[in-house]
């Protein structure tokens, strides 16, 4: 059985708002009775402040779906359609403690349900964009589609190139064998695991930072050298740099040290950021580790 | 109140009479059977004790048929793969659209890596057409490597004609394998009056302990073994044998025996009450399978308009362990292959419930759960954009029609 909060437990012996809404004005009916869960979103809007009176579900699935729509409904109840249409999946499965990675769709079809109700309230035509495939990571939840997708878009050749770009695989690595399926159906081979090796790319800090030349690992690595070389610098000020997160442009460290909270420290990741911009050949911003938790 | 265990096809209690033959296995009598001391000549007696109870389980003609494995699985795959291996000439498999995972995702990696699969598909009933299975014999025939079809169904019960579709591949020459597991000790079974080659059994299904399988390889078939090492199983199993389960499997196999015929009767009619009781109580559902032909002990029943899950986590609230036909809770989205086989609805396929039962259940049992289900069903019909008041909505399929997402 699945490893259930205790708050979707809850929310599935108690569902808030479940059965048919009287005068809804916004109905959004989404899923696949196929992969068994489907979902009617019933709101009442006020036509004159945009705002979510009630909400009500009626849903056919399993027992994540069914707390996922009575979490939806509480989530969004007294919000403008504006800020309800900001709720993502993410909110949903956090509202509720959590979802395991297979049930992650649920939230999906939760948030996909909101954009058909308030498209029908507006009087427009909701169509679904994405296609779900089967879970192939289970430990990010990443699938099939998710997959195929980001080997076509970056011409993706290996294993550890798709875990690079998807994270799939990057746990338990027990899905690697199905990766290395869907990189067969997309490429008509497996092409060896270690990388080819690249000429490194023409000097170019110059030219306008259009797509980087480097792969994401690469890139990863050449991060790495880089902060490397700067280490020693701050470590004689008794201070010291770490590598945090690389989210495209932004790149997340951690001062640590005498440079924590030192006057200095704005000058000092603008200085690793100047390195970084030279090492990479393209504008990049090196932020603190504290930003992230507030993007 | 004491919980109740209605989930026997996926696994069963061991008998408290296989643990306590099983215990002295771990402690004093932990020699190895291959030993010449007296440590292991004993437990080499108690092996070959169990290999004859499994012999008589099985009507096989020598003991020196039963071949102990791992479990159900590894019996699979030891059969097919000895096939393909001892004939590497023949290169198509012959099986059926509804047999377990652990045939068919074996036959979906050999179809990649260039093998051939027929699989024969069934009827709303779950049956095979033997008149379709007879003309894939006659044109494949020698490029055949071996048949394998399932003895009875797990999720339905639906029982296959083994002994005919084995008569049938014999006379092309061709080796018939069956996968057993839900069949042994539940229904007669006599190896030797059929052209069976191979069997695969699963100790935990018939109240023997788990990790413990057998694969029936009738003398003078063509094997190939999967492991090779030791001696063990005459060779055709290396790995130092699990004594102390095979002990538990030869003592699960003579209560199964025992109990044959309640099992045939008894636990048939507690079934049937179930079944009879719950369909009285609840519109809109139905009984999944060959009614006429199939295990005693298993009821599939399809409550339209509601998802599995959501009913096995209030029966299991109220302590009742059942199992859910749609593959929901086993991490895949679409419902049981066994049920799309069948042609059953997705709005029925995804509501199916096994109830599944074995001697101990109780009649006292029986009457709690068909108490149990109508109010659960009812409750998630509620919550259901397919149900309004005390039915389906009018045109369920066009009333509500999901965008796909």
């Amino acid at each position: 059985m699945w490893d259930y909060s205790e708050k979707v437990r809850e929310h599935f012996f108690n569902p808030r708002n479940s059965g048919p809404l009287e005068n809804a004005n916004g109905t959004g009916d989404v899923g696949s009775i196929k992969c068994g869960d489907a979902l009617r979103l019933m709101l009442k809007v006020n036509p004159e402040t945009e705002v979510i009176e009630d909400a009500h579900f009626q849903t056919f699935g399993c027992g994540s779906a069914i707390a996922s729509s009575s979490a939806l409904t509480e989530i969004i109840k007294g919000k403008t359609l504006d800020d309800a249409l900001k709720v993502s999946n993410q909110d949903i499965a956090d509202y509720l403690d959590g979802l395991p990675p297979e049930k992650m769709h649920c939230s999906v079809m939760g948030r996909e349900a909101l954009q058909a109700a308030v498209a029908n309230y507006r009087g427009e035509v909701w169509s679904d964009d994405h296609e779900e495939g089967d879970l192939v990571c289970k430990c990010f939840a990443i699938d099939a589609v998710m997959i195929e997708d980001t080997i076509r878009a970056n011409g993706l050749k290996t294993r550890e190139e798709v875990t690079n770009y998807t994270k799939a695989g990057g746990g338990c690595s027990a899905c690697h064998e199905k990766i290395e399926d869907v990189l067969i159906a997309v490429n008509g081979r497996l092409y060896s695991s270690e990388p080819k090796p690249k000429k490194a790319p023409a000097h170019l800090p110059n030219e306008s930072p259009v797509k980087p030349q480097l792969t994401n690992y690469q890139r990863i690595r050449k991060i790495e050298d880089t902060l490397e070389a700067i280490r020693p610098m701050l470590q004689r000020d008794h201070g010291d740099v770490t590598l945090i997160e690389v989210d495209g442009k932004k790149i997340y460290v951690a001062l640590s040290g005498a440079c924590q909270g030192c006057q200095m420290e704005a000058a000092t990741l603008g200085g690793i950021q100047h390195k970084l911009v030279e090492a990479l050949g393209e504008l990049v911003q090196v932020l603190p580790v504290g930003a992230m938790a507030n993007h | 109140m004491n919980p109740i265990y209605m989930d026997n096809n996926a696994t069963t209690a061991c008998d408290p009479a296989v643990v306590q033959a099983m215990l002295p296995f771990f402690t004093e009598q932990f020699g190895n059977a291959s030993s010449i001391h007296s440590f292991g000549a004993q437990v080499g007696k108690a092996l070959k004790e169990a290999r004859g109870r499994v012999q008589t389980l099985l009507g096989a003609a020598h003991d020196s048929e039963i071949v102990f494995t791992s479990c159900g699985t590894e019996s699979d795959s030891t059969a097919i793969l000895s096939a393909i291996k001892a004939q590497p000439e023949r290169r198509t498999i012959i099986t059926t659209v509804v047999e377990h995972p652990a045939i068919l995702t074996l036959c979906d990696q050999l179809e990649k890596e260039g093998y051939v699969v027929h699989k024969l598909m069934v009827n709303k009933k779950g049956r095979v057409d033997l008149d379709e299975y007879k003309s894939l014999l006659g044109q494949f025939g020698d490029r055949v490597a071996i048949v394998s079809v399932m003895w009875a169904n797990n999720e339905t019960g639906t029982i296959f004609p083994v002994e005919e579709m084995a008569e049938m591949a014999h006379e092309k020459g061709i080796m018939f394998h069956t996968d057993a597991v839900q069949a042994v000790g539940k229904l007669p079974i006599d190896l030797k009056s059929t052209k069976i080659d191979m069997l695969s059994l699963s100790g935990h299904k018939l109240h023997a302990p788990k990790g413990i399988g057998v694969l029936y390889v009738r003398r003078n078939t063509r094997f190939r073994p999967l492991l090779r090492g030791g001696h063990q199983e005459r060779g055709r199993r290396a790995g130092t044998e699990n004594s102390a389960s095979i002990v538990g499997l030869g003592v699960a196999c003579k209560l199964a025996m025992q109990h044959m015929e309640a099992e045939n009767t008894v636990v048939k009619r507690l079934r049937d009450r179930l079944e009879r009781g719950i369909l009285a109580k609840v519109p809109n559902a139905f009984v999944n399978g060959d009614t006429l032909y199939r295990l005693p002990n298993t009821a599939s029943i399809a409550f339209e308009y509601v998802e599995g899950e959501g009913i096995l986590l209030m029966l299991n609230k109220q302590g009742i362990a059942a199992s859910s036909g749609s593959a929901c809770t086993s991490g895949s989205l679409e419902p049981s292959h066994v049920m799309r086989a069948m042609g059953i609805p997705y709005t029925a396929a995804h509501g199916t419930i096994r109830f599944s039962l074995s001697r101990y259940n109780t009649e006292e049992e029986v009457d709690r759960v068909i108490a149990a289900v109508p109010p659960v069903i009812a409750q998630l019909r509620k919550l259901s954009p397919y149900w309004s008041g005390e039915g389906p909505v009018p045109n369920p399929e066009q009333a509500f029609r999901p965008e796909y997402a």
